[in-house]
């Protein structure tokens, strides 16, 4: 692969209700910032993709609402609906296939404005599953429920992964929601679905988050500190819930293992230095943990158990504070990656990973992660 | 399995889907000059000088940031229109769009970009393009787009 | 830097107002089987799959997820791009830097649409800025309706001039086994059609459709092993330049479908399109909208479009063919609707368009149009790009 380079990062402060500001004002602080963080203008980026989906933005077209604000006046431009992850990508092979020199990846979301229920109803089924009223969150709990099962994953486990990046997010400027609680916190929070509590689970979200690819050759004529892309990798697995073990994440074993060949990574719990990973509900973490190859299979809980995973461990997983402290649905994987890249660029200020050199980023699509996206980044 | 013939089926849903649209900073005080005042404002992008309306925080063509509000006449130029007859859903209100009615694009004294709005007029032989045309408002205003009621046409002569 | 990429199989589904007899997912396997049979190939020598449909027509979320089982990318790489009306050139796009970009060789681009499922006015309203738009905003009928008076006022063109766009397509379209309207119509016939939007007449707007397309894209070394025919892609650009309707420029060509093919001249060296170009499938989802676009394409003056079309340039015989397929007057499945646009073209190269083949056809343009005037274009040939 030829090499690229994410030359800029943008993100907003993530909260509950941006009354103040439409998408276009969003799309337009992360860019303008993404811009001023590469050192370059406008008129250096050559191409866009924005990421934006439809039923989140009660919209048609939903990307047509940011044209303005994301800088494509004249410019190749297209759209990926799906994880921000995904959007990214789509930026790296326009750029892998020599046509472009500079892309300009825009994600926003708000998820205050529309009913999470509503919308992640419409992920299932309309003839057999909807009406049971499944969303992202009882379908979770499903996935929850089977993965705790089978493997022996404890209430207690999952609670340290909130714990955890809770805490994290104190030291991210970013973060929506940062705070330091306990375990029996966590576990003494109200049951939304069972197993799945308020502590357990992600919150719903406004923001943005913009990003800038760039060629080998820009890359090193613009940035100081360009931060590499090593491998990435996405799959998808099937669509009804009854026809995958939920507790086996295959698409994300796929994903990972098409980026770590990619990367030339054969162990990466020793090889990664810090994760950023999409951790919608305390579960996941653990999951995708093992499905990322960080432990065995069903060790997920003895990974948390054995405090590695924290800042000044061996592998600290979302020093950011994670999908837990701020969830804006399409943004957060790219999210995922600017956080990476601040890592990896040694500008993490107080959630800073010491020496971080390699960095794994992870973005997930559809119900219960139907669908992975994995980067493996390189200062 | 016997070979008898299944029916084709298909099974009906009215999704609800709710959304609670932020106005932001910039459509915000349009709505309120349109209640209180009475006037329509627009935007006027630093760089280029080119008049929005309705405003909005970027210019697409500079992209940059605009922060001058501009007032903008109540009266324009009718650039465009159609008349539409057919019936179909009004995704807002649920209901069948009353048909047929008129609407234009028209050219605000004052603004650059077009304004979308009604026109009181729906007979096709009445309209033309050029003609001159202007807001009139509701006496109940509750800050909406539909505080103006329509555009009707006017006397004016065209200056243009 | 990069790969080169053919188009090596097309597939697409048996067109109609309502295609009850099957769902949606089912839709989309019919059209990447097909599309896997032209090219010869099977699911597992699929290293990817980009999809692209407008959520809001079948109210479906996160259709790329939903779709798995009917497009082929289970435990496989899935993208879903989606850009409106243009989604269908959008997902062929995605398609061709999946594969340029060098990290697959054999790439699924699908667009479905089963309009049949909503009410697709409705739907589109919802494409507008909800406060200012919406109110009075009547779909893409209407939209085109004002575009369409403004430039009839513009260029002293009449009903009648736009009316030969549908009769020129709808006739092509007598000649394509898949398109959904298959029935000559006259001037006459359009004119006396029932007005839906002034000055659009029923027999002007293209249909509402159920259908799906696949296009198998594949690197010049897959390319070699599959076909001895491929149509090679030599050009993609898109434009999309405002988010309000009132902000798009009307003075001159379709400033956004112009500038995209201005791009692709540049980049191919095209000095006279007209001349250089055999074929063009191109995205006109009403007759007035298939006179705007082609002054678009740079081949005749501002406003000499009507012209071009009533001496019989656009015509299947004539200089520059334009829909031999039948275009969106006679076919639109609104998410596939681009993605034919690209596969006929991609037939016509190689040779492979049956009873509407244009004989001899070496380069093809292939446009897509969608809200706000997004605009894609694609140029295929059969020569090996540089
Ligand atoms: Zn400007």
């Amino acid at each position: 692969m030829e090499r690229v380079a994410i030359i800029g990062v943008g993100q907003t402060k993530y909260e509950r209700n941006k009354k103040g500001e439409t998408f276009a004002d969003l799309v337009f602080e992360v860019v303008t910032k993404a811009l001023d963080d590469a050192g370059i203008a406008i008129e250096d980026i050559d191409n866009v993709v924005t990421v934006s989906n439809d039923f989140w933005d009660g919209r048609t077209i939903s990307s047509m609402a940011v044209t303005d604000a994301c800088g494509s006046y004249g410019k190749s431009v297209s759209t990926v609906e799906g994880d921000g992850t995904f959007g990214a990508l789509y930026g790296l092979m326009r750029l892998l296939s020599g046509s472009f020199r500079s892309t300009l990846v825009v994600s926003h979301c708000k998820g205050s404005e529309g009913s999470n229920h509503f919308i992640t109803n419409a992920i299932f089924n309309p003839i057999y599953e909807r009406i049971i009223g499944l969303d992202s969150i009882s379908s979770s709990a499903l996935q929850a429920r089977r993965y705790t099962e089978k493997y022996g994953i404890t209430e207690e486990q999952c609670a340290l992964v909130s714990v955890k990046n809770h805490k994290n997010a104190l030291n991210n400027p970013f973060a929506q929601i940062a705070m330091d609680i306990s375990a029996e916190d966590v576990m003494n929070s109200r049951m939304l679905s069972e197993p799945i509590k308020l502590f357990d689970s992600s919150p719903i979200s406004d923001g943005a988050c913009a990003i800038i690819l760039a060629d080998e050759r820009m890359a090193k004529r613009v940035a100081t500190s360009p931060v590499w892309v090593k491998g990435i990798g996405h799959s998808a697995d099937a669509y009804n819930l009854g026809d995958r073990d939920l507790a086996e994440p295959a698409a994300l074993i796929r994903a990972a293992q098409k980026a770590y060949n990619m990367a030339g990574i054969k162990e990466p719990y020793k090889e990664i230095d810090v994760a950023e990973i999409y951790d919608a509900f305390t579960y996941q973490e653990l999951l995708w943990s093992e499905g990322l190859g960080f432990c065995e299979r069903g060790k997920g809980g003895k990974l948390i158990e054995s405090g590695e995973t924290t800042m000044g461990g061996k592998l600290p997983i979302n020093p950011s504070g994670g999908v837990l402290s701020a969830h804006p649905v399409l943004v957060a994987g790219l999210a995922r990656i600017a956080e990476i890249t601040i890592q990896l660029r040694e500008e993490g200020n107080g959630r800073q990973v010491d020496g971080a050199k390699t960095g794994l980023a992870h973005g997930i699509n559809g119900a219960c992660g139907q669908a992975h996206c994995v980067w493996v980044l390189e200062n | 399995m016997s070979k008898q013939k299944y029916p084709l089926l298909t099974i009906s849903s009215e999704i609800e889907q709710p959304y609670n649209y932020s106005l932001g900073r910039y459509g915000g005080r349009l709505l309120k000059e349109l209640k209180h005042n009475k006037k329509i404002v627009g935007i006027k992008c630093p760089k280029c000088g080119h008049v929005y309306v309705p405003p909005r925080q970027v210019c697409g063509k500079c992209f940059v940031k605009m922060d001058e509000f501009a007032e903008i006449s109540n009266k324009g130029n009718l650039e465009s229109f159609t008349v539409v007859y057919f019936s179909f859903l009004d995704p807002e209100t649920g209901q069948k769009r009353p048909v047929p009615y008129g609407y234009g694009r028209i050219k605000l004294d004052g603004a650059d970009s077009g304004f979308l709005h009604f026109l009181e007029e729906s007979d096709l032989k009445k309209l033309k393009i050029g003609m001159r045309v202007e807001a009139v408002f509701d006496e109940n205003r509750t800050g909406n787009f539909k505080d103006i009621k329509y555009f009707k046409i006017t006397k004016e002569r065209n200056p243009s | 830097m990069g790969q080169r990429v053919a188009i090596v199989g097309t597939g697409q589904t048996d067109h109609k107002s309502s295609r009850k007899d099957v769902n949606g997912v089912e839709l989309i396997q019919e059209a990447t089987a097909r599309a896997l049979e032209d090219a010869g190939l099977r699911r597992q020598d699929i290293d990817a799959v980009v999809i692209g449909n407008m959520d809001h027509f079948e109210g479906i979320n996160y259709v790329d997820m939903w779709s798995i089982d009917g497009n082929g990318g289970l435990h496989k790489p899935v993208m879903k791009v989606t850009t409106g009306g243009t989604t269908g050139t959008t997902v062929a796009i995605a398609g061709y830097y999946h594969v340029a970009s060098g990290l697959f060789d054999t790439v699924l681009a699908i667009g479905w649409e089963k309009n049949s499922e909503s009410d697709t006015t409705a739907a589109i309203i919802t494409c507008a800025d909800p406060f200012w738009e919406r109110p009075t905003f009547g779909g893409a009928v209407a939209g085109l309706a004002g575009a369409a008076c403004e430039y009839m006022h513009r260029y002293g063109i009449t009903e009648r001039d736009a009316a030969l766009i549908a009769v020129r397509d709808r006739k092509n379209a007598l000649k394509n086994p898949y398109a959904h309207l298959r029935k000559e119509i006259t001037v006459e016939d359009v004119l006396n059609s029932p007005m839906l939007a002034y000055p659009i007449k029923l027999l002007d707007m293209c249909p509402r459709s159920d259908g799906a397309c696949a296009i198998v894209f594949a690197s010049e070394d897959k390319t070699k092993c599959i076909t001895d025919k491929p149509a090679w892609v030599h050009q993609v650009s898109s434009r999309h330049n405002f988010t309000f309707f009132t902000d798009v420029e009307r003075a001159g060509r379709m400033p956004t479908l112009y500038e995209a093919c201005m791009d692709i001249y540049k980049n191919e060296g095209i000095k006279n399109p007209l001349h250089e170009l055999d074929v063009v499938e191109m995205y006109v989802p009403s007759s007035f909208a298939g006179l705007v676009w082609i002054d678009a394409l740079g081949v005749c003056d501002e406003g000499g479009a009507a012209r071009l079309v009533s001496d019989g340039v656009t015509e299947m015989d004539g200089e520059l063919p334009i829909n031999p397929s039948g275009g969106v007057i006679s076919t639109n499945c609104i998410g596939a609707t681009g993605l034919i646009r690209v596969a006929e073209a991609a037939m016509q190269i190689s040779g492979k368009a049956g009873e509407h083949q244009i004989d001899g056809a070496e380069l093809a343009l292939a446009t897509g149009f969608g809200g706000c005037q997004w605009s894609d274009v694609l140029l295929i040939g059969s020569s090996k790009p540089n």
